[in-house]
């Protein structure tokens, strides 16, 4: 695939128009899913694209064109398109000609794969998923069950008018396991073994997702839910496995962080940010236990690459050392607007819509802490696992999370189940209360596949890792029922 | 676009196989994206999208796929001849699928409205001049939408439209701005113009000190696009039928306790508003409306054609979320309102909705963009933004005072995947208390 991609960069090369600068990023995109819900296998999903987009950039202005025909009339027709809009913007636009980049690396980055989604046939994938189906109908009150895999694999190649090549190719991994129980108007479900999450690699990243281990645990639990105790209301301590942490990391550090929120370019959409520019370098964003690093090159996590979509390589940051805060989330357009030191974020979801700041893999790094230490170390509280709710402020600063499962915590040790476990705070002092961070046993790489952001919208995969985390002085509570 | 995919589908039937059956549908656009910011430029482009999906059916047999087409015929063909063989392959390795369902019956149809497309460059001119000396922030999208069913009994429809959806917010300074729209099918200068002296207006008031209220309950106004968030939140899961069988629609007291809301509370998918296709990717004619709540009383499920077969229904929705939904009018004038209201909340727009207890329909989220505390029926001051948390059968239910006899008209500014056609006609809706707890 690479071949043909490198042969359109080739053909769009003496075709270019004749702007100061432009890029073309052409990518391929191959997705394939199999399901199995009940028992019963769902349609096979096959998806195939490719498309390009084209960015020009004339005078002080700037135009893209998105387009899946990449023959030289398609490209040309792009190019027209991308410099109408470059021309208008030159006069009114807000960016000036400096403020993007001129890419011209070369280079080359692939996905390690140890087993590829191709080693294990058809049959054998449906036979993974019925055992998977069998492991969560455990009895009656099981009213709907499901397992998935799925798998996508996106070429990308990108060229700059001065001699940028990168040449990319990300394989993708998308185990689900979803199972429901109810009685009466009682309706309680757990997820896991990589839903939502996924990751790169192949095949042999899901035993580390708990694929399809973790299906008779979770049956188990979703039952248990059904009868379990309401989640406590009061100001308490709250350990966070990391299946939740990574909806706190992603909402209020990531989001709160993105340089182009800080700019006001998602006002109108996503929002806003309560961080400004002169917290940098010196505001305390947590307890000192706080240590956040933007980190690409963890190659099984979602949002790993050598190179973002504005050509910028990428690298591994610390953005919190310390609880303070030290680096923004802006690529290299956002940082020429600034001055500011970033990351190598600027990425597009989908061939057709142009690269924004994105929070790519953000992970709070191990302590030293054991995770039987931290709960042996609580009178009082609550543990809660994997999100199932979350809302929070345009400025990213009031939260409210919930989560698919809690345990009381008493006296040092881990008791019964909560159902409706919720929660609620401000970022700008949660991350203070942080008391605990758990060591490498309890790290777990996990992401989000559906980070919503943008104008035009986009949905992206971001990755996150964390190990447990304990915090003081949350406000828990339960459901309305 | 329509003769393309048309003759697309003409020379893939013609490759099928003895005993095949094979279901084609078509989605694409041809739209402008202006991104505005600082009432400037901030990014612009031109998006051309072409998809065909395809269902290859043998018996009860089938495997699907999803192509993006490049729009010339030997490319695409190139593409789609080892997909066929792809599917013919990957259906041989399964078994039957009990829950397939298509239409059989031939029901063509035909919509065009694509032949008047706003010049976007104009129009963006405009905006900025309208938008002078204001710190304007938003997304101008427009262009023509495509959609195509096509399958090889014979069956053909078409639905294209073009239109424009200008969707932005006004800042005064930090989170304090207005929130605005304008979108349609005929651009209009002084419509343009209009909005924006309603927004600078809106802004003027934005300018007094603002309040910060405390946790606790206040009577509240929810402005119609403030409503759009709360229906949205029931309609995640809260009226498919395939939710409501597997117990997991968020209106699970309706359907198993017989909770009812205000009897003023009607909810309808007006697939008849005709902004959506009238046809599913299966080949099914929408009807013209389904009866979802029915003086708050829980009626009827949106059916997809897996579900319908599953279930034992007919088929009356391409998903089971809705995209066209109606909710009836009260009797409150909107131009009373701040009487009505007397003293309280009046909320304009709600953002960033979860759940906080699904079984509940027990929802949370926050205050966005123009909010105002209101005293004897008077605007007194802005407030800061404020969590709620609260359950749709108190807001719909227990706590409703009325809705406003006037309704408007939302289309969805929503552009994931694509632009979206969905819309929504509300009323504004006046509580009596609302629950606020950070």
């Amino acid at each position: 695939m690479y071949d043909d991609l490198n042969r359109i960069a080739q053909q769009f090369n003496r075709i270019a128009p004749g702007v100061d600068f432009w890029t073309l990023r052409l990518s391929s995109e191959s997705h394939e899913a199999v399901s199995v819900r009940q028992g019963v296998i769902q349609p096979i999903y096959n998806h195939l694209a490719r498309g390009a987009l084209l960015t020009v950039v004339s005078g002080d202005g700037c135009g893209y064109a998105a387009t899946s025909d990449l023959s030289d009339a398609g490209l040309k027709r792009a190019a027209a398109r991308a410099t109408d809009w470059a021309r208008q913007s030159s006069s009114l636009g807000l960016l000036n000609a400096d403020d993007y980049p001129r890419p011209a690396a070369r280079a080359r980055y692939e996905t390690p794969v140890r087993a590829h989604w191709g080693s294990l046939p058809l049959d054998e994938k449906v036979a993974l998923l019925q055992d998977a189906n069998r492991a969560l109908k455990i009895n009656d009150r099981i009213v709907d069950w499901s397992a998935s895999l799925g798998y996508g694999r996106d070429d990308v190649v990108f060229t700059s008018s001065d001699g940028a090549h990168i040449e990319q190719r990300f394989h993708y991994i998308h185990p689900d396991l979803y199972v429901v129980a109810n009685e009466g108007s009682q309706t309680q479900y757990r997820t896991g073994g990589g839903t939502r999450s996924a990751r790169q690699g192949g095949l042999e990243q899901l035993d580390l997702l708990d694929f399809p281990g973790a299906a008779p645990a979770l049956a188990e639990e979703a039952v248990a839910l059904l009868s379990a105790e309401e989640c406590p209301e009061g100001t308490m301590d709250l350990v966070l496995a990391p299946s939740q942490m990574i909806l706190q990391i992603h909402e209020s550090i990531g989001h709160p962080l993105e340089l182009d929120r800080i700019l006001g370019d998602e006002r109108n959409y996503a929002g806003t940010s309560f961080v400004t520019r002169e917290m940098f370098g010196n505001y305390r964003y947590g307890s000192d236990l706080l240590n956040v690093t933007c980190d690409p090159t963890r190659t099984e996590q979602l949002a790993s690459y050598a190179y973002d979509d504005e050509g910028t390589p990428a690298r591994r940051e610390y953005i919190i050392r310390n609880g303070i805060l030290q680096r923004s989330l802006g690529g290299a357009t956002s940082q020429a607007r600034t001055g500011m030191p970033g990351v190598a974020n600027a990425r597009q979801a989908v061939w057709y819509r142009p690269p924004i700041d994105r929070m790519a893999n953000l992970n709070v790094e191990p302590g030293d802490q054991a995770f039987e230490d931290m709960i042996a170390g609580i009178e009082h509280g609550v543990y809660m696992e994997t999100n199932r709710s979350w809302s929070i402020d345009d400025s990213r600063n009031k939260f409210q999370f919930g989560c698919e499962l809690g345990r009381v915590i008493e006296n040092g040790e881990l008791k019964g189940l909560l159902r409706n476990p919720n929660y609620r705070g401000i970022s700008a002092t949660f991350w203070r209360n942080l008391a605990g961070v758990g060591n490498e046993d309890s790290f777990d790489v996990l992401g989000v596949t559906n980070c919503g952001k943008g104008e035009p919208n986009q949905s992206i995969y971001v990755g996150h890792a964390s190990p447990a985390c304990h915090f003081r002085n949350v406000e828990v509570f339960g459901g309305g029922a | 676009m329509q003769e393309y995919f048309s003759s697309l589908g003409d020379t893939l039937f013609k490759q099928l196989e003895s005993g095949e059956q094979l279901l084609l549908e078509f989605s694409g656009e041809d739209s402008d994206f202006v991104r505005l910011n600082h009432n400037k430029i901030r990014q612009a482009g031109f998006t051309a999208q072409r998809t065909l999906s395809l269902d290859l059916i043998e018996g009860r047999r089938h495997a699907r796929a999803s192509v993006e087409l490049a729009g010339d015929s030997a490319r695409d063909l190139d593409q789609l001849g080892p997909m066929l063989k792809t599917l013919r392959e990957q259906r041989a390795l399964l078994p039957e699928d009990p829950y397939l369902n298509f239409s059989t019956e031939i029901n063509d149809s035909e919509y065009h409205h694509d032949d008047a497309v706003v010049d976007s460059h104009e129009a963006v001119g405009q905006i900025i001049e309208a938008g002078d000396t204001m710190d304007l922030v938003g997304i101008f999208a427009n262009g023509i939408q495509y959609r195509g069913f096509a399958n090889s009994m014979g069956q053909r429809n078409w639905h294209s439209r073009a239109s424009f959806n200008f969707d932005w917010s006004c800042y005064l300074q930090k989170d304090r701005a207005v929130k605005s729209s304008y979108a349609g099918f005929a651009w209009q200068h002084d419509e343009l113009a209009s909005k924006m002296e309603s927004a600078r207006h809106q802004l003027a008031m934005l300018s007094s000190p603002s309040k910060t209220l405390r946790p606790g309950s206040y009577r509240a106004y929810l402005a119609p696009s403030a409503v759009s968030e709360i229906i949205s939140m029931m309609a995640w899961g809260g009226f498919g039928l395939k939710s409501h069988r597997t117990k997991t629609t968020p209106l699970i007291q309706m359907t198993e306790q017989g909770r009812t809301l205000d009897a003023a509370v009607s909810l309808t998918e007006n697939h008849a508003r005709g902004l959506a296709p009238g046809f599913t990717g299966d080949g099914f004619i929408k009807p013209a409306q389904v009866e979802l709540i029915r003086a708050g009383r829980y009626n009827d499920c949106l059916a997809s054609a897996r579900s319908a077969i599953e279930y034992g229904s007919a088929a009356n929705a391409d998903s089971e979320f809705p995209g066209s939904l109606d909710m009836a009018p009260g009797a409150l004038p909107a131009g009373d309102i701040l009487k009505e209201l007397d003293t309280g909340l009046y909320i304009n727009n709600l953002w960033y909705l979860n759940f906080s207890d699904r079984n509940a329909c027990q929802v949370t989220g926050m205050t966005r963009f123009a909010c105002f505390w209101v005293e004897n029926g008077q605007i007194k001051a802005p407030v800061e933004v404020m969590r709620f948390d609260d359950s749709v059968y108190n807001l719909l239910g227990a706590q409703l005072v009325g809705l406003t006899k006037e309704r408007e008209l939302i289309l969805d500014a929503g552009t994931y995947g694509g632009r979206s056609n969905n819309s929504i006609e509300l009323p504004g809706v006046l509580v009596a208390e609302l629950r606020l707890t950070l």
